[in-house]
């Protein structure tokens, strides 16, 4: 009996150790994207590239708003040409059309996917929360450039045009924090 | 003498009703137990497939209208047949797959044989067997609750499908998803408890002289069969739990307004949904490998093979999961590697084809009605194999995704690959079981009808498919209209064959004809036909020797 014992104690600690690995995939997955680019992640930069090809991208821009958060949000321009390594400065524009302070965070990714392993952000307002006032209307900018070293990737060969896509939800851990905060006063 | 009388009386002496089959711990008790369930499950699967034709017979809404409120009209009616029909291919794909035949293949069969066939005198933890038994029941009450509560707004069930992705499974305020996460919550847990008892059982409690190499190949694949179950189970268990906190305690796992991704919930889920459907087709392999060669009076053709073959394909089973996925924006080079990976299965898949016709070649066969429902068998798993080579390609995939291509393409290998060989089973095994014989006639009939009907049902889904019809939806434009009737025709064939089939149970029943050890003759040489039929209430009176 201690031998069945045995074999049953060792393919449950597998099973516990399976349960383990699908929480641990939730960072790995994250980690994975940012490192990789999958899901058309994008990058991040310090500073601006050092050289400039002579081959055009064209960036268009989207944005869309969940449903709970009370914003207009669009691009201030529909798209920029570009060569690969320059660097471009694009805007957004937000308007909180409600009569309380809102604060909102967006995601983003670009299409093609494989496209985002090479657009890096030097800033964003992605990078952190927005806060809008009641009827605060702010023109939000972003620089960007596309990584030289697309040209080196056959498979992004086919690139013209790439569209960054932003959608903004309401975050309410924020509004919740900063709430608290206020409170404290 | 006295001692062995008495031990002979004890070897027959049966509990009371009530204490044999609720409290059961007797692996034979228990794999009735679970072969009246996966019945149970199967009519009541089978008749939501049934509506589901009727539905499709013709374009428009018809007749799921009759089922909903009838207080309810105009839209809000055909709202709620519109959520009537998702809700029966969820609950359809669900009843099917962890209440038909994981519990006929794994609970039924495998409990009933793998202890007999490896000379045990049960399984390892007869208790456990017991609780895993009534969890499944559990888990079944709390389905089919879930089908009679609010899912989204007042609509009754979740209609989401039965890979239960989110966005859709995460939103919806009604308890209906939570009661189908606790559901299979606890089906999982049952599986990965029987799992357990498989593998302590198979690797501890063989006969003498009965060694790996030498054990029969249904051992084999229930083996197999129980580590998928044992890594790939509690992955989904994960998945679903997290859906479960996105639900209900606010967490962000599958939610981008929190920095989740619900492609992360695809990765997990089909690295548990692509080994599961070996789950549900090793076990078939095992069966068909003992009819092939009981009915041709040959030992199977190339028996290590076979049983590495098995072993391959669970192996590479894990590592093909994203070719459920092609469509979420995979880059060409991970595709590129799923395509290969997964065309590699057919390698050992075919192995095992070839192997079952290499064991018929120059056999004495005798088509009695096992062999029938085994060369049914193996025709469709193949049609459904080579449909499935297709679809591994990424970039014919982009254009069958989600249409009917792949709905024929998995019920030929699972509908019919995977029903026919629990039939193969029934039939193989009802003398054993019952110690009664069958009707060969209504036998035959019943193969017959099931195997015209099931083709009728599904060949001309492909056709659909290139036409490009996509699944999971109630009504269809006039020009797929042809093909959807003939479909709905095959269903009612098929239908008719299962009646034939309860028919022939109640005929056998009634009948009484009195089963003999081994029906079968030379070609049955494994150790469930050296006991009598129906095996007495504790076998093997003495060890038996392998030679």
């Amino acid at each position: 009996m201690k031998k069945n014992s045995y074999t049953a104690l060792t393919i449950s600690a597998v099973v516990i150790g399976m349960v383990g690995l699908s929480f641990a995939a939730v960072p790995a997955y994250r980690a994975f994207c940012q490192i990789t680019g999958w899901g058309g992640t994008t990058q991040r930069a310090t500073e601006a590239s050092g050289t400039i090809l002579d081959r055009e991208v064209t960036i268009r821009f989207d944005a869309t708003v969940s449903g709970g958060l009370p914003w207009y949000f669009k691009p201030e321009q529909v798209s920029q040409t570009l060569k690969i390594g320059e660097t471009g400065l694009a805007y957004y524009e937000a308007e909180n059309l409600s009569d309380e302070p809102v604060i909102g965070s967006a995601s983003f990714n670009v299409q093609p996917a494989k496209a985002g392993l090479y657009f890096r952000k030097i800033e964003c307002f992605c990078f952190t929360e927005q806060l809008l006032e009641p009827g605060e209307r702010v023109s939000m900018p972003m620089t960007y450039y596309i990584d030289p070293a697309i040209a080196g990737a056959k498979n992004l060969d086919d690139i013209k045009t790439i569209t960054l896509s932003y959608t903004f939800y309401r975050n309410e851990d924020a509004e919740r924090e900063k709430l608290a905060a206020l409170g404290d006063h | 003498m006295a001692d062995a009388t008495t031990a002979d009386h004890q070897a027959d002496h049966k509990p009371s009703f009530f204490v044999r089959w609720v409290f059961s711990t007797n692996h034979k008790d228990i794999g009735t137990l679970y072969l009246i369930f996966a019945i149970l499950a199967g009519i009541i699967g089978g008749g939501m497939s049934g509506l589901m034709r009727m539905e499709l017979a013709e374009p428009g809404i018809g007749p799921l209208l009759a089922f909903v409120n009838p207080n309810l009209e105009g839209e809000a009616a055909l709202a709620a047949a519109k959520n009537f029909y998702n809700v029966l291919i969820t609950y359809h794909g669900l009843i099917m797959i962890f209440f038909m035949v994981m519990p006929a293949l794994i609970g039924g069969f495998g409990n009933w044989f793998v202890p007999m066939m490896i000379g045990a005198p049960d399984m390892a933890f007869p208790r456990m067997n017991n609780i895993s038994f009534w969890l499944y029941g559990a888990s079944g009450v709390l389905i089919t609750l879930s089908m009679f509560v609010p899912g989204y707004g007042n609509q009754l069930g979740f209609g989401g499908g039965w890979v239960l992705y989110p966005p859709l499974s995460t939103q919806g305020e009604g308890p209906a998803m939570d009661l189908l996460i606790v559901s299979i919550h606890l089906a999982g847990a049952s599986s990965i408890l029987g799992a357990i008892n498989f593998i302590t059982t198979i690797f501890n409690m063989r006969a003498p002289g009965m060694t790996l190499h030498k054990m029969p190949l249904f051992a084999w694949s229930v083996l197999v069969t129980a580590f998928l179950l044992v890594l790939s189970l509690p992955v989904l268990a994960g998945a679903i739990t997290m859906l479960l906190t996105d639900r209900l305690f606010d967490t962000t796992f599958f939610d981008p307004s929190g920095g989740g991704d619900p492609i992360l919930y695809q990765h997990l889920f089909w690295f548990f949904g692509h080994p599961e459907v070996y789950i549900l087709i090793l076990p078939g392999f095992g069966i068909i490998s003992h009819i092939v060669s009981t009915f041709s009076k040959k030992p199977i053709f190339g028996y290590l093979g076979m049983a590495y073959a098995m072993v391959a394909i669970g192996f590479v089973g894990f590592i093909v999961w994203a070719h459920h996925m092609y469509t979420v924006g995979l880059s060409v080079d991970m595709k590129a590697y799923f395509v290969a990976a997964t065309m590699v299965i057919a390698v050992p898949t075919g192995i095992k084809i070839f192997s079952w016709i290499a064991t018929m070649w120059g056999g004495s066969i005798d088509f009695k009605v096992p062999m029938l429902w085994a060369v049914g068998f193996i025709f469709l798993f193949t049609v459904g194999g080579v449909t499935g080579v297709v679809l591994a390609n990424a970039g014919v995939d982009h254009v069958l995704h989600d249409t009917y291509y792949v709905v024929a393409h998995f019920h030929y290998v699972l509908s019919l690959g995977a029903v026919f060989a629990i039939f193969a089973g029934w039939y193989y095994w009802f003398e054993k079981m019952t110690g009664y014989k069958y009707n060969g006639f209504l036998g035959g009939l019943h193969f017959w009808l099931m195997f015209f009907g099931v083709n009728i049902v599904f060949f001309p889904q492909h056709f659909l498919g290139f036409q490009g019809m996509p699944r999971r939806y109630i009504d269809y434009p006039e020009a797929f209209a042809f093909f959807n009737e003939i479909s709905t025709y095959g269903y009612y064939l098929t239908a008719v064959g299962v009646f034939v089939w309860l028919i022939g149970v109640a005929e056998a029943f009634l009948m009484r004809r009195k089963g003999e050890m081994n029906p079968w003759g030379e070609g049955a040489t494994t150790l469930e036909w050296t006991v009598p039929s129906p095996p007495p209430f504790h076998c093997f009176d003495e060890l038996p020797k392998v030679k």
